[in-house]
This record gives C-alpha cells, structure tokens and sequence, in this order.
C-alpha cells in the first residue's frame, strides 16, 4: 500500500495556498508536480557538474555526459526498448512527432499514401500530418468513435489497405482518459505493412510501457507529464527504421564529419540530436523515473484507479453534471460538462477555491466537435491526490451550480 | 457622473467584500441585470474577437452620447458580469471621454484573478473597440 500522505511530502508545491486556500491539484494530465529528487537533481546538476556534454575532455564534461547518457539507458529499460540508440531525446511528445513527420514522412510517403489518425487526437497528433499531406499530397484518415469516447475498430479495419502507410494514434486520450487498443492497432496496420506512432503523453504516467511487446515503430512521450522536468521528451523508434530515416535537424552533434563539399551524419541516436541538448532536464529525467519505480507503477496505477472510480461516483452524484468519455478502459481522467454553465466560469470559480481543474477544448477541438460540445472541465488525477481533495471538488462545484444558478 | 466617477463607486462597491468568491457573486449577478440586446445586433461584426465565449457589441450615438449594448452567449455568466462593468462605465458618455478614459477599476476591484490571460484579450479587444467607436465619433473642431 502506497502511503499517500509521506508522498504529498516529496511534493513541495502541494503545500502552497492559492487564493487563500490550500492547493487542490487537479491538472496533472497538463503536467504533473515534481518531487524532491528531481527538483533537488536539477538543483545538484547546476551546481557541480554543469558543462557541455559529448565533446569536453575535463572532468565536468564527463561527469555530465555520463549522468546524460545514464538517463538514456534509464529510459531504455522503462519503456524496454531492445537497444539504447532507440532512445532519442527530443523537446516533448509534439516535438517527436514532427520529428517522425518531416523526417521519416517527407522521405518515406508519397501522393495518395494514406496516414491514419483517430478522432480523439491532440492537435500534436493531427496538424504535423496536415503538414505533412499538404506538402506530399498524401491523404488524412480519421478512425470515427462512439459516444462514450471508444475508437470504432472495424471501421479502423475497413480503413486498412496497402494505401496505409502510416497509422498515429494516442495511446490515452488527454481529454477523455480512454485507453486505446494500441496492441491491436498496431498488429492490423502491420498486417498491411503500415508503420505506426504511439501518442504516449498522457499513457507513460498511468501505464507500464513495452516497446517490445507492443512491437510499435515509434513512441513518443514527454517527462513532465511523468513528475519529471518540462521541455524534455522522448522518441523511441525501432532501430532499423530510425538508420533509414534522414536527419531533421543540421548542426553540432549529429554530424561525423563536416567540409564544405559534404558533411556525414553522425549514428543513432545522435544524427536526431543536433544542438546542445537539455542537459539538466535529460539528467533529473533519471530521478523521476527512479522514483516512479520506486512506488511502483502497477501501485500508482491501482491507487490513481481507486480515485478514478471514487471520483466518477462522486461527480456522478451532483445534478446537472454530465459525464464526457466513458470508455470502460479508463486513466484516471474524469471530463464533464454542467448544464448551462460555461467551463470557463466553472474554472475560474474552482480556482478561486483553491482547486486547479482544466477547462477548454483541451487541444483537441475536432473531438470536441464530435461530441458536440464546445468544451469540458477536466479533472486528472495524479499519485498524490486523496479522496478528500475530490471532496472538496464536489463541494467546489456544487458553489458552482449555487453561484451560477 | 463621469467615467472616474463611475469607476471609483464600483471600486467602492467591490471593496464591501472580503472574499473573492462574493466579488465573483456580485460580477455574476450585474451581468444578470444586463438588459438583453437586440437579436439582430448579434451578428458577426459585432463579435468581440479573442473572447473564450461569444460576447456582442454594439455602438449607436444616442443624444449625441456613445450608447452600447452587450450581450454574451448565455451560459458564460462571468464574461456577461465583466461585460457589464465595461457597459456601466462607458456607456452613455462623450465620444472625447471614452476615447480618453483610463480604466483603472479592472485592477482596483481586485478581480484580476478573474480575468485569466486567456480572457484578457478578450476584453482588451472589447475596451479597444468601444474607444475606436468613441473616437470615430469624434467631431472635430
């Protein structure tokens, strides 16, 4: 049994007052809070070993290089990947899905390729495919779903054709919390010889992730979501596909050798690692895994399950509120609407109690558009929320209904 | 009263309260009293740009005072509450005043919280289109 409260301690943040009233932190699927051992890893790495990674001779650069290049193995074992040049790091999940787009896309897909995406999409998911479709005239195809927020699977088969060139979908649903069949998405699209992405920001935090097992040709997530620093990310694609594909970026670090006649590209991983990298927030990456390994995933996942069905009963309970997404595979994501109150307005008034909630379309506007709504409240769940703290949601959101009423 | 006037009352007003939450309450229940605007003023060119909600403006020279009405789609209560403070303050004055008014009142009501970044813009815009109106009007001497 995991106990919560000595958690709460390892969260600093948890213990501000906003607005007069202490934090209620309801937003973790934008970005969860970070724990002692990452902020204190961060604070360690600036303050004695900080230097440029790969190419310094003295001890510093070593130091950094080596805490840099243990992040990557680290990330190779959470997500079990067969080699540790399959791990790319990358600036966050959107960033290594342009990176899959422009590289792997522009060189591999052509005028009337298919590229498969489904409705519950974040734009990140959506848009560098547009990109992509406008440039090389390949066409955009969208797995519909139903209205609890479950993807249509023998539509996504009749999608399926030798046109499918590439299949990108979201492992969970940011907005919904639905947990995708990506298992069998990726076995059908393979049988037609597709490759497929994996949208993994929002599953990384709440489910074990196996590369191997999934038998995905890439997958992307991002660390802070995963109580680990922003602006740092993670691209994991199969070793064979990722050597074929050219470079995205020129610059320092992915090159072998330069002259003004021809440069040559460096290996995996670094020929997608151009630039200085985000050093400090790819070493803290370490501790944050560390310590999501320390309670345990399958622990968390039970706990956040617990509070997921504790939430949904008692959000059920207030009248007027409406449930959006009710896959039966769920994170602990709990979206809803009340009736004629503006989520803007159920946000503001949440906030001035002390309690963090998402309002909005939450960048995914034509999964809004499908529901026929214009946006939802969103309250995520992370390790470090109680049942008490979703109390106080329900009295929160009947002030709400009283204020507004 | 002037604009200023007008602006230190509800400055006043808005001081009654402690909580922020009653200060809320009171935003929400002035945007209740709004009168309804006409169906017909709710077009596309009266739509404030920028706003999370759809919030309508419109601007007639009445008496030879600026007149405005606004309105918001119904469910965003808050939006219709700030809305109306705007209407309170400059509504029914000279062009050369509104176009010269500063608007402290946003900050001294203490609603700043209210008036996430988000919704900041939109309410710039709509403070910037009622003054581009007022100064349209503007007779020159």
């Amino acid at each position: 049994m995991l106990d919560i409260q000595k958690i709460r301690q390892d969260f600093p943040i948890l213990g501000e007052v906003v607005n007069g009233k202490p934090l209620v932190y309801f937003d973790n699927a934008a970005t969860t809070q970070k724990p002692l051992p990452v902020l204190n890893a961060l604070a360690r790495y600036y303050e004695h070993y900080n230097a440029n990674i790969h190419r310094g001779i003295h001890s510093l650069a070593e130091k950094a290089t080596s805490a840099f290049e243990a992040s990557r193995f680290k990330i190779q074992s959470f997500m079990n990947a067969a080699r540790v040049e399959e791990i790319i790091f990358t600036y966050g999940t959107t960033d290594g899905i342009n990176l899959v787009a422009q590289s792997y896309g522009r060189k591999f897909l052509k005028e009337g390729d298919e590229i498969i995406i489904s409705t519950m999409e974040h734009h990140s998911n959506i848009v560098p495919w547009q990109m992509l479709c406008e440039e090389k005239g390949c066409v955009l195809r969208v797995i519909p779903i139903n209205d609890a927020g479950e993807l249509l699977m023998d539509e996504f088969e009749g999608m399926l054709s030798e046109k499918t060139k590439l299949v990108s979908v979201v492992h969970v649903s940011n907005a919904l919390g639905t947990i995708n069949p990506v298992a069998e998405i990726i076995e059908k699209a393979h049988a037609v010889g597709a490759k497929v992405l994996i949208d993994g920001a929002q599953a990384s935090s709440h489910i074990t992730i196996d590369v191997q097992a999934l038998d995905c040709d890439f997958y992307v997530f991002s660390l802070h979501k995963l109580y680990g620093p922003t602006g740092m990310g993670v691209l994991y694609g199969k070793k064979e596909v990722l050597d074929a594909m050219p470079p995205y970026r020129g610059g320092g670090e992915m090159i072998k050798e330069v002259t003004f006649a021809k440069t040559t590209y460096n290996d995996l991983p670094y020929k997608f690692e151009a630039g200085t990298p985000n050093i400090a927030d790819v070493v803290a990456a370490h501790n944050a895994l560390e310590y999501v390994e320390t309670l345990g995933k399958e622990q968390i996942a039970a706990y956040e399950h617990e509070l997921l069905v504790y939430g949904t009963e008692a959000l059920s309970s207030i009248e007027g509120l409406r449930l959006v997404g009710t896959a039966k595979e769920k994170v602990s994501v709990i979206s809803f609407v009340m009736e004629g109150i503006h989520p803007e307005d159920i946000g503001v008034i949440l906030d001035q109690q002390g309690i963090a909630v998402r309002t909005g379309h939450h960048c995914t506007q034509p999964l809004m558009q499908r529901l026929g709504i214009v946006g939802t409240s969103r309250a995520s769940f992370a390790v470090y929320n109680t049942k008490e703290e979703i109390d106080k949601l329900v009295v929160g959101l009947e002030r709400v209904k009283k204020m507004l009423s | 009263m002037t604009i200023n006037e007008k602006q230190d009352e509800l400055i006043e007003d808005f001081d009654l309260f402690d909580e922020q939450l009653d200060k809320t309450q009171y935003i929400i229940d002035l945007g209740k009293k709004l009168p309804p605007i006409d169906e017909a003023y709710k077009t596309d060119d009266n739509l404030i740009r920028g706003c999370q909600s759809k919030v309508w403006l419109h601007c007639e020279i009445r008496d030879n005072l600026v007149h405005f009405e606004a309105d918001s789609e119904p469910t965003a209560q808050i939006s219709k509450g700030l809305v109306s403070l705007l209407i309170k303050v400059l509504s029914d004055e000279k062009p050369e005043d509104i176009a010269a008014a500063q608007l402290y009142f946003i900050e001294k009501i203490g609603m700043s919280n209210i008036i996430t970044s988000r919704r900041a813009g939109g309410l710039a815009s709509m403070i910037a289109r009622m003054k581009e109106f007022a100064q349209s009007q503007i007779v020159p001497n």
